[in-house]
């Protein structure tokens, strides 16, 4: 059994303990009862097949196992799309989705959010990403922060939407300036690098409508490592995949996958742990590597 | 009279001159299918305007250069035109960026601006 403390220790062996202050006080939020973590999860891709990673099958698996290990458990968990790997074929599509709702039916905590990458629901829209898991986007509170998952894949242009940012401007309209928001979501909202289709074609209106918000925070996937930055107050941290790493962008000619080392097998991959800390308004990122015996 | 004429004729010696420096418009035919671009080297010349047509063989797909800020959507049975004026020399990736399919990621090209050579 590996307990929090040690997962700490070997986040921080590795040098991946990333803690990201909001310094902005939020003091009416702040009691003890109100710091929690949660585990994100993403770019699982199910169903894929390829050199990338011969080990497919089993690295979801392990990766369900390692977040099983966790002691204390975490509030809940994200994942934060592309859950399964593209496939032109409807039925597989639903074969794929049906797979991973099976897989993460085994982790012990149940409270899990799920939101659709582009090779869930660019496709078909959502449709059968919707059959099998809900709305794309939706809301939630846990603990005093304000959790909104935003879809920006459905589109397969990349595109929120008007409709999903007229949802968004009315929720975050309920919310106090400085309320503790943490915004979920598969794409970049910003142009990381759009030579890559690292970007949400209008990211740029839903980061205007984040901006008067003093304690913003995005956790998103799509890029299949970690990235850490900035627009204006508003932080933004990209999670490892499940299935194989990209190169850091624009540090290659082609977005082709990492090759898969034999000798060091799932390198690069992994998932996290957030914890939320209320003063001061702080996210502390641990990475963890896949481990497991699945 | 002498004098009109005289302006007259600097004048239409002018515009010839004008018209002659202006380049003409280059077409160039893109087609995407599933999940390529042909042809996916594209060379232009800076200044030189260029028009470029894109068919679709097979779904939607996306045209987008985000470093020469064009972006076209391809929709089958349709020809959309993309006029522009390379401004700048380079090698400029261009990307599908309307998701595709298993493939959509590989599914780019590059347009390489050329300095203009003497005429």
């Amino acid at each position: 059994m590996v307990n929090r403390r040690s997962f700490l220790k070997i986040a921080g062996v590795g040098g991946v303990v990333f803690a990201s202050r909001l310094a902005r006080g939020a003091d009416a939020y702040a009691t003890s009862q109100d710091e929690f973590f949660f585990v994100q999860l993403s770019d699982t891709h199910w169903g894929f097949q390829g050199a990338a990673n011969p080990d497919a099958l089993v690295t979801l698996p392990k990766a369900i196992e390692a977040v099983n290990a966790l002691d204390p458990q975490p509030d809940f968990i994200v994942f934060t799309g592309d859950l399964t790997h593209t496939t032109d074929d409807a039925a597989e599509r639903r074969k794929r989705l049906g797979g991973f709702k099976e897989i993460i039916s085994r982790l012990k905590n149940q409270k899990i959010r799920l939101m659709p990458g582009e090779h869930d629901a660019s496709l078909d829209r959502g449709a059968a990403y919707s059959e099998f898991f809900g709305p794309t986007h939706y809301a939630f509170d846990h603990k005093g922060v304000h959790f909104i998952a935003l879809d920006n894949v459905s589109d397969p242009a990349a595109r929120i939407g008007d409709e999903q940012l007229g949802w968004l401007k009315a929720d975050l309209g309920k919310q106090a300036r400085d309320a503790r928001i943490v915004v979920l979501t598969h794409r970049p909202l910003f142009p990381l690098f759009p030579a890559w289709d690292w970007a949400t074609r209008d990211g740029d209106k839903a980061i205007e409508l984040l901006m008067p918000y003093r304690n913003v925070t995005v956790f998103y996937g799509h890029i299949h490592q970690e990235h850490h930055f900035k627009t204006a107050h508003i932080e933004h941290h990209s999670a490892r995949s499940l299935i194989f790493p990209l190169p850091a962008p624009g540090s290659v000619p082609k977005r082709v996958p990492l090759a898969w080392d034999p000798l060091q097998p799932y390198r690069g991959l992994g998932f996290r742990q957030v914890e939320a800390e209320a003063q001061p308004v702080e996210y502390k990122i641990s990475e963890f590597p896949v481990v497991g015996k699945a | 009279m002498k004098r009109r004429m005289l302006l007259g004729f600097f004048l239409a010696a002018l515009f010839e001159t004008s018209l002659a420096q202006k380049p003409e418009a280059k077409t160039v035919q893109i087609t995407a299918r599933k999940f390529t671009f042909t042809p996916n080297v594209v060379t232009l010349k800076k200044g030189v305007p260029v028009v470029l047509e894109f068919t679709s063989a097979d779904v939607f797909m996306g045209f987008n250069a985000p470093d020469l800020n064009i972006r076209a959507d391809i929709i089958p049975g349709q020809t959309a035109r993309l006029r522009f004026t390379p401004d700048k020399a380079g090698s400029f990736v261009y990307l599908c960026d309307i998701f595709c399919g298993d493939g959509h990621e590989r599914m780019t090209g590059k347009i390489r601006v050329v300095a203009r050579g003497p005429e």
